[in-house]
C-alpha cells in the first residue's frame, strides 16, 4: 500500500464544552494515502464537514477539538501533528500543504475582489518573495487549468456563473500545488451535468499533478464512481470504511446499504429503491451502544448496550477493510 | 456609465423641486416680510422706502407669480440670495458665507474624526469579539442613544464656568476680531472644543455599533473562512476581506453624514450659541427672516444631494456588484 500522507488518530470534536457539549465526531481515525480519493459520506449531521474542519483547526466557535491528532507527512522531512502546530506554522501549513473546496460554491469568493487579487494574494502570503509579474503568470496558469480563460482574472465573482467560480476555487486550491485537497461537498450547488464535468477535470488533475484527495459528500454515487476508498460516517463515527468497489458491491454495515440502495445503478439489474427508515440522531442525545441500532433492521441483543468497534471484519478481504458493527465483530480493532 | 447618468439626472431633478418648493412655500405664509420689517420699524419708514423694500424683496405687486419665480431662479445662478432683514441690509449669500466656514470647520472635522476613529474601534470590537472590547458596547449604546443637546447642556454645566478653560459660548473671545493671526486662531480652537467633544462623543458610538454589526455578519460568510483556510495572516483576513466588505454601510452612512455637517447640529450650536448656520438659522427664524431661512435651506438641501451623489460614487467605487455595465 501506498505511504499515508494524512492520519487522523482518535479525533474528537466536540460543539460546546461541558457536560452540554455536543459530540460531533468521536473517535475518527482515518488514513488518507499519496495519491489517492478518499470518499467520505453520510446523511447531513453525520459530523463528515465537522470532521473537515476539525482536521484543519477551521471550527468556528463553540466548536472544540477535545483530543486526538492529525498527523501530516510532508513530501520531505518528518511527519508532524497539524493540531499541535503553532499559529505561525498552522497558517504556513494551510493551502500549501492541504487547500480546501468548500461548500458554498457561490460564497467562497470575496464579491469585492477581483478574482485575481483571490487568487494572487495566497501566492503573496506564502510565497513573499515571489515576484508581480510571476503572481500573475502563475494565476494564469491556474485558470488555464481548470478551464477558464486567461481574460477572466480581471472578472468580479458575480460576473461568472456557479460552475466558473468553483472552478476557480478548485484552481485555487491547486496553486500552491498541496499534497492533500479536501473537498467539501464542492459540486452540491450545481447542477448534474456541471458536477461531472467538474469532478472529471478534478480526477484529471488529479493524476496529472499527484495530490491526494479527501472528498466529502452525501452522494454515495458520485464517490462509487470517483473515489479510490470509501468511508462511512453515522453519527460521529466511521462505522464502515473501504474500498470503493467493495462498499458497492458487498457492504457490511446495515447502514451503508442503507445508503446505497437509496439511489439507483446505472447499470446492473434493476432493484428496488429504499430509504432507511426513521431519521438521523440527535447529536445531543446518542442512543446507547451502536447509534445506528434504532434505525437497523438487524439490530440483535449487544446493539444496544454496547458500542462496536472499528475493526477488521471476519471475510476473506478482511485485511483492505474495516467495518463496526456486531454482525461483523472485529478480530482485530483499528486506529 | 449610464447609470451614472441616470443619477445625476435625479439629483438635479430633485434639486429643481427642492428649489421650487423653497420658493413657493413663503409665499404661500400669509403675511409678508416687508411687513415685519416695518414692524420692527416701528413706523420710521417712509411709503417711498416700503416701496422699495417691496422691490428689494422682490415682492412689487406688479409682477405675475411665474416672472417672480423666473427671476428667483437668475438670482440663484447670480449667487444673489436676496437681503436679510436680521442683519438687514446685509445680503443673505454674505450672512451665509459668514456663518457656513464655522459649521463646516467645527461638525465637518469631527464628523470625520467620528467616522474613522469609530469605524476603526468597530472593526476592532467585532474583530475581536468576546474579548475586552466587547464591554465597550454598553457604553456606546449608552452614548449613541443621548441627545447631542442634553449632552451639551451637561458638559457646560460639568466642565464650562467663569473660572474654567472651556468658555460655555461663542465661537471665540469677544475681544478678537476674526483674522488667521495667533491670537484668534488659538481661541477659536479653545471654543470649539467643548463642542466637538460633545458631538464626538454622542456620535462615535453610532459608528462603533455599526461596523462592530456589520464585521460581526461578514465575519460568519463563506469567503472568511476560506481566507483562513488559505494561510493569509490574521491582519490581511481582518481588514481585506472582514472590514472591506463591512464598511460599505458604513461609508453610505458616512457620505450621508457630511449633508447633515451644514445644518445637522442645529442643537449643538444653540446650546453653545456657536455663530455657525445652525444658529443663524435660529435666529432667522425668530425674526421670521425669510430670505436667510430660504438661503439656509437652500444651502442644506444642496450640501443633502451632493453628499447623496458622493455616497452613490463611492458605492460605485467600492462595491463592484453595483457598476451594472462593467
Amino acid at each position: 500500500m501506498a505511504e499515508p500522507v494524512l492520519e487522523i488518530r482518535n479525533l474528537n470534536v466536540d460543539y460546546g464544552l461541558g457536560d452540554r457539549a455536543v459530540h460531533a465526531v468521536r473517535d475518527v481515525s482515518l488514513t488518507l494515502h499519496k495519491g489517492e480519493v478518499l470518499g467520505l459520506a453520510g446523511e447531513s449531521g453525520s459530523g463528515k464537514s465537522t470532521l473537515a474542519y476539525g482536521l484543519t483547526r477551521l471550527l468556528a466557535p463553540p466548536g472544540v477539538i477535545t483530543g486526538g491528532q492529525v498527523i501530516y507527512h510532508p513530501a520531505l522531512g518528518d511527519p508532524y501533528d497539524v493540531l499541535a502546530l503553532s499559529d505561525n506554522g498552522l497558517r504556513a501549513w494551510r493551502w500549501a500543504e492541504t487547500a480546501i473546496v468548500f461548500q458554498g460554491a457561490m460564497n467562497s469568493l470575496n464579491p469585492v475582489h477581483k478574482i485575481s487579487t483571490q487568487l494572487m494574494d495566497v501566492l503573496k502570503a506564502h510565497e513573499p518573495s515571489m515576484s508581480a509579474h510571476s503572481r500573475a503568470a502563475r494565476a494564469r496558469e491556474m485558470l488555464k487549468l481548470v478551464g477558464i480563460s486567461a481574460d477572466r482574472m480581471d472578472a468580479y465573482p458575480h460576473q461568472l456563473s456557479g460552475g466558473m467560480r468553483q472552478r476557480v476555487m478548485i484552481g485555487m486550491a491547486l496553486i500552491l500545488q498541496p499534497q492533500v485537497v479536501i473537498m467539501d461537498e464542492p459540486t452540491t450547488a450545481l447542477d448534474v451535468v456541471m458536477q461531472r464535468q467538474i469532478l472529471g477535470q478534478l480526477i484529471e488533475l488529479r493524476e496529472r499533478l499527484g495530490f491526494s484527495v479527501i472528498f466529502i459528500t452525501h452522494d454515495l454515487s458520485l464517490l462509487v464512481e470517483f473515489s479510490n476508498r470509501i468511508a462511512i460516517m453515522y453519527g460521529g463515527r466511521i462505522v464502515e470504511e473501504a474500498p470503493a468497489n467493495t462498499i458497492y458491491r458487498d457492504a457490511l454495515h446495515p447502514y451503508s446499504k442503507g445508503l446505497l440502495s437509496s439511489f439507483p445503478a446505472l447499470r446492473g439489474p434493476r432493484r428496488e429503491l429504499a430509504g432507511i427508515p426513521g431519521s438521523p440522531p440527535d447529536l445531543a442525545g446518542m442512543p446507547a451502544g451502536c447509534s445506528f441500532h434504532p434505525r437497523c433492521p438487524k439490530a440483535f441483543e449487544p446493539c444496544d448496550s454496547a458500542i462496536p468497534v472499528l475493526g477488521r471484519p471476519d471475510t476473506p478481504d478482511g485485511a483492505s477493510r474495516s467495518v463496526a458493527c456486531w454482525l461483523h465483530p472485529a478480530e482485530q480493532p483499528v486506529g | 456609465m449610464k447609470y451614472f447618468l441616470q443619477r445625476i439626472g435625479f439629483y438635479v431633478f430633485t434639486a429643481w423641486a427642492a428649489i421650487t418648493l423653497n420658493f413657493f412655500i413663503p409665499r404661500m405664509v400669509p403675511g409678508d416680510p416687508v411687513q415685519s420689517l416695518i414692524a420692527k420699524y416701528k413706523g420710521q419708514l417712509s411709503t417711498d422706502a416700503m416701496q422699495s423694500l417691496y422691490i428689494l424683496f422682490g415682492l412689487d405687486k406688479h409682477k405675475s407669480m411665474w416672472a417672480e419665480y423666473v427671476d428667483y431662479w437668475k438670482q440663484i445662478f447670480h449667487g444673489d440670495l436676496g437681503l436679510s432683514f436680521t442683519f438687514f441690509p446685509a445680503p443673505v449669500s454674505q450672512v451665509i458665507s459668514q456663518a457656513l466656514p464655522w459649521t463646516l470647520l467645527l461638525v465637518g472635522v469631527t464628523t470625520i474624526i467620528s467616522f474613522f476613529l469609530g469605524t476603526s474601534l468597530g472593526v476592532l470590537a467585532g474583530w475581536r469579539r468576546g474579548s475586552w472590547t466587547d464591554g465597550l458596547l454598553p457604553v456606546t449604546t449608552f452614548f449613541s442613544s443621548v441627545p447631542y443637546f442634553w449632552l451639551g447642556i451637561i458638559a457646560i454645566y460639568l466642565l464650562a464656568g467663569p473660572d474654567s478653560f472651556f468658555p460655555s459660548s461663542g465661537g471665540f473671545d469677544s475681544g478678537l476680531v476674526p483674522a488667521w493671526d495667533q491670537y484668534f486662531i488659538p481661541s477659536a480652537i479653545q471654543h470649539s472644543l467643548l463642542p466637538a467633544l460633545t458631538i464626538l462623543i454622542s456620535s462615535v458610538s453610532g459608528w462603533i455599533l455599526s461596523m462592530r454589526n456589520m464585521m460581526v455578519t461578514v465575519a460568519s460568510e463563506d469567503y472568511i473562512t476560506v481566507a483562513h483556510a488559505k494561510g493569509l495572516s490574521e491582519r490581511r483576513v481582518a481588514l481585506s476581506y472582514a472590514a472591506r466588505n463591512a464598511l460599505l454601510p458604513n461609508v453610505s452612512g458616512f457620505a450621508l453624514s457630511l449633508g447633515f455637517i451644514v445644518g445637522g447640529t442645529l442643537l449643538v450650536e444653540i446650546v453653545f450659541s456657536y455663530p455657525g448656520l445652525g444658529f443663524t438659522l435660529l435666529q432667522a427664524l425668530g425674526a421670521r427672516d425669510y430670505p436667510l431661512m430660504q438661503g439656509i435651506f437652500l444651502i442644506i438641501t444642496i450640501a443633502v444631494l451632493v453628499a447623496n451623489l458622493l455616497a452613490d460614487i463611492a458605492y460605485l467605487l467600492l462595491d463592484p456588484r453595483t457598476r451594472k455595465d462593467g
